[in-house]
């Protein structure tokens, strides 16, 4: 369902079907693990039991014997180099150093002729560990005198980005304030208060291609093939590690198996190198799922959270104090903590707010990014309290928000800073509630209910692209974005056809490879359409301008009276295809013509993204459910997100994408959730972690795409793909409070939802509960 | 050892320990990598190929079992003039995001056309629960389930 259609182009604003679709669907596609190298070895892991231990001893003497072992790395092997790594923070070995933080930690790593000997290897290397106190919850971490998992002074990674990193505070590894007003002195007065403790469940972003790398070690040289999504700061990262300059390190990016956060920044690749490098030879790892699951995942969350507003529903303060686990190591912890406090006041007009976010290390697996990260932590506690204070004064949970909504324009940090508000959030979670029924009259035990959030969105606008018309007038276009199944090799193909007035099928965008690639901050953050999609058309007008330049010398005319349409430059009635262009200005029939096209924070023609975020990416969804009070079952009956792109450069592959998060998203809100032993992960397979199936499909969904131009990217787009997952989570847990279930601690399993309904009914002392 | 069956139409023998996996013979031996490797116990389906049309998880069946019977992989199935039907309905409906699912839903829904299990929007729902897709929400894939068996809306 389309609210808002843009006219006038050819190409942008037209579900084209996928340029990759036909590879894929013949099983042609090629992602990491699918790939040879000459001479390629395979790698195994051997991966610590223990969450925290000393390590007294690693023997690898036997495993180093064995027929077909080319090499056994352990940490001593790395003493040359300065093997820490994390963009954020440098805090992670490439291999553990004398000590493991996890329970998955690599502490050995065997390269052999093929797997099962690699394998066989594993089980030959002796590692005599000596137990350290375990470290595996965020309030064990917190415990003065709980040990510190690091010391010494923070290293700041190559791209921290967030500022001063601060102080370490025992286990908080970074902590992000947000302040604005009196709190004390606003909320005196207040006539409703609402007060809480959360919890969020750490979960696996479970992309299907498990992380893979194959690394070809040379002296002075290093090839990488990867699945990840941003190339170019895994390859300054590697660069750093192994003491090269930037240009001898090539990462080339075959297609992702999805992505979703899991392959961000570096992971597996600083491993894989060092296996190489002590092999002498190519090698190649891909990861089991149970390894995956601890190479990364989504924090968990505790969360206290105090808001208060006046006798009409005028919100007044809200306060929070959060904990997010990031594991051993901070990954991209700091982000998402500054992102989740963002997320904290969620759109809504406070006298005055306190949000204190901290990221804490445990003795857990590390967390990085999984969509919408942040942003789903908190939607759904700071939506759930909205509604509870709409309950006690007696309003509609809507009227409540279209009473306290930001209206476009206004500042969206409570201090004022960075981008104000570009979206219209009272229209969107109005379509999205009347596509739920929401004043339709309700059945026993049914509920609905609205949230409305936002995400920080664009990361670092840092994108550059080339586009290349050949002498036959067929168009490549480069540009570091990585394509993970979201489609940028479609869109970027629409943005440079619409710009050179071609069709789209004549184009081809090219994979990642730095070598060639211009350089591309990252692929995540919702940013690709929006920057390098900007890069692609600033890049594809450049060459636009050279066809017309050519073809005005032909018919000496002024250039801006020359069109191009239909592969060809025309002037009245008069035209000329491109390959003819491309001649007249070689003098035969060849020749080509590369442009580059950029955006970056301050000028250039790309318009401002000077002011952060570059797009504040709307989190909207509404639910109905159904609660079966036997049972605890919560049944998702009807289902709306809003996709607000600005401009949908390819509407269908906007609305999947769009439903593509709303799924993940009810996973999160109602089954998944990593589960820990002692610092150990339990359910680290598909068997017993459970992720949506067809069958969790709701019959009724809508997914709805709202453009009204206003995203600053080409055409007027802005990213999409991240908010329906933040989003969903806080519909459920709304539709869930509505029908008389308020619950503070996700997923809502039919356990959890049971006993609350039991202690709902019937009030017990403490005593009684213990 | 080796093991001689047919796959996608060609008869063929292969070296194969007693614990050597279809997956890997497919993967490793013939470098037919359309079945791709990720749950490994059975549930995700992306392993997912054809022993005498009916479907099975590479991952967890072992080469000797398909001594003597017919293996058909998508790169099998990409060949047949029918793969069009399932193709186009696939690109009609954007089912297809990353990819890595996708070998293994085709070729389910191949299996559940030609048993005739794929009449009613109940045995779309019944017959792919065995395969996971992270990217599409799955709505892109029940559309194009039900233009491929002609299933109504
Ligand atoms: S890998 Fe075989 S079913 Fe998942
Ligand atoms: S398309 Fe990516 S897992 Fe299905």
């Amino acid at each position: 369902m389309t609210v808002v259609n843009g006219t006038g182009t050819r190409e942008v604003g037209r579900s084209r079907t996928r340029l990759d679709a036909r590879e894929k669907l013949r099983g042609e596609a090629m992602f990491t693990g699918d790939m040879e190298v000459p001479g390629m070895l395979y790698g195994r892991v051997l991966r610590s039991q223990h969450p925290h231990a000393e390590i007294v001893s690693i023997n690898t003497s036997a495993a180093e014997r064995m027929p077909g072992v080319a090499a056994v790395l352990v940490g001593r092997d790395l003493l040359d180099i300065d093997p820490y790594y994390g963009h954020a923070i440098k805090d992670r070995p490439i291999i553990a150093i004398e000590r493991v933080r996890f329970s998955g930690e690599p502490v050995a790593a065997v390269a052999a002729e093929d797997e099962a000997t690699a394998e066989a290897a594993l089980a030959a290397i002796e590692v005599v560990y000596d137990e350290l106190p375990l470290v595996d919850t965020i309030d064990k971490a917190l415990d003065p005198s709980a040990p510190l998992l690091h010391e010494g002074p923070i290293r700041p990674g190559l791209f921290h980005g967030l500022g001063n990193l601060g102080e370490r505070d025992g286990n908080i590894g970074y902590r992000y304030r947000l302040e604005s007003g009196d709190v004390a002195a606003e909320s005196a007065g207040a006539a409703f208060v609402t007060e809480g403790e959360y919890l969020f469940p750490a979960v696996y972003q479970y992309a299907m291609e498990t992380h893979s790398v194959i690394a070809d070690w040379k002296p002075g040289e290093i090839a990488i093939w990867a699945s990840c999504q941003h190339p170019f700061l895994v390859q300054a990262e590697i660069a750093d590690l192994f003491g090269l300059p930037i240009g001898a390190v090539r990462i080339q990016v075959p297609y992702l198996g999805g992505g979703f956060g899991s392959k961000s920044y570096t992971k597996m690749e600083p491993l894989t190198v060092a296996l190489s490098r002590k092999a002498r030879a190519p090698v190649k790892i891909v990861n089991r799922v149970e390894e995956s699951m601890v190479t990364s995942r989504r924090h968990g969350m505790r969360c206290w959270m105090r808001t208060t507003a006046d006798a009409e529903g005028t919100l007044l303060t809200r306060e929070s104090r959060f904990w997010l686990d990031t594991g051993a190591y901070m990954d991209n912890g700091p982000r998402v903590t500054a992102t989740a406090a963002d997320a904290a006041p969620g759109p809504y007009r406070w006298r005055a707010v306190d949000i204190d976010a901290m990221c804490v290390y445990c003795n857990t697996a590390p967390s990085g990014s999984y969509r919408a990260f942040g942003a789903t932590h908190l939607q759904w506690v700071a939506e759930s309290q909205l509604d509870e204070l709409a309950r006690r004064a007696g309003i509609d949970p809507l009227e409540m928000r279209r009473r306290n909504l930001l209206r476009p324009g206004e500042p969206v940090r409570p201090d004022g800073s960075g981008k104000p508000l570009d979206a219209d959030l009272i229209g969107d979670v109005e379509r999205a509630a009347a596509a739920v029924g929401w004043d339709d009259p309700k059945g026993p035990r049914v509920g609905r209910g609205v949230s409305v959030g936002l995400l920080a969105a664009g990361a670092h606008p840092v994108s550059r692209a080339s586009v290349r018309m050949r002498a036959d007038g067929s168009v490549e276009v480069s540009v570091g974005t990585t394509e993970m199944g979201q489609g940028p090799r479609t869109v970027m193909a629409q943005i440079a056809a619409e710009e050179l007035g071609t069709s789209s099928d004549r184009v081809r965008v090219l994979g990642a490879d730095t070598r060639f690639t211009p350089y591309d901050r990252s692929t995540g953050a919702s940013r690709s359409t929006t920057l390098a999609g900007k890069a692609v058309q600033n890049a594809a007008a450049a060459v636009a301008a050279k066809l017309r330049e050519t073809a005005c010398e032909v018919w000496d005319v002024a250039p801006e009276l020359i069109e191009l349409r239909d592969g060809c430059a025309a002037f009245g009635d008069e035209q000329m295809e491109f390959p003819e262009v491309i001649a007249k200005r070689f003098g035969f029939s060849g020749g080509e013509i590369i442009e580059g096209g950029e955006v970056r924070p301050t000028g250039g023609d790309s318009g401002s993204y000077a002011e952060g975020p570059v797009f504040w990416e709307v989190c909207v969804a509404a639910a109905e459910v159904e609660v079966d009070p036997e049972l605890g079952q919560v049944n998702v009956l009807r289902t709306a997100t809003v996709a607000d792109v600005g401009r949908a450069i390819n509407p269908q592959l906007v609305e999947r994408q769009d439903e593509g998060a709303f799924m993940q998203g009810y996973g999160n809100a109602m089954f998944e959730e990593m589960v820990y032993r002692d610092g150990e992960l339990i359910n680290d397979n598909l068997l017993e972690y459970r992720v949506p199936r067809i069958q969790d499909l709701p019959q009724r969904m809508t997914s709805i795409v709202v453009e009204n131009e206003d995203g600053p990217g080409p055409h007027g787009a802005k990213g999409c793909g991240e908010g329906a997952l933040a989003a969903v989570p806080a519909a459920i847990v709304n539709a869930l409070g509505d029908a008389g279930v308020p619950i503070t601690e996700l997923p809502l399993t039919p356990e959890r939802v049971w006993r609350r309904l039991q202690d709902l009914s019937e009030p017990k002392s403490t005593e009684e509960l213990t | 050892m080796t093991v001689e069956f047919t796959l996608n139409g060609r008869q063929v023998s292969a070296p194969a320990e007693p614990n050597t996996l279809l997956l890997d013979l497919l993967r490793d031996h013939f470098r037919l990598t359309g079945a791709k490797r990720s749950c490994d116990v059975q549930v995700c389906g992306s392993c997912t190929v054809l022993v005498d049309g009916g479907p099975v998880s590479a991952c967890t069946y072992l080469a000797h079992e398909a001594a003597g019977r017919e293996v058909l992989t998508i790169e099998g199935f990409s060949e047949l003039p029918e793969f069009e039907h399932y193709a186009s309905a696939f690109e009609r409906h954007a089912a297809v995001q990353c990819g890595f699912c996708t070998p293994g839903f085709l070729l389910t829904l191949k299996s559940l056309r030609d048993a005739g299990d794929l009449e009613t929007e109940e045995d779309i729902r019944h017959g792919l629960d065995g395969n996971l897709c992270r990217c599409t929400g799955y709505r892109a894939i029940l559309e194009a389930a039900r233009d491929i068996g002609e299933v109504a809306a």
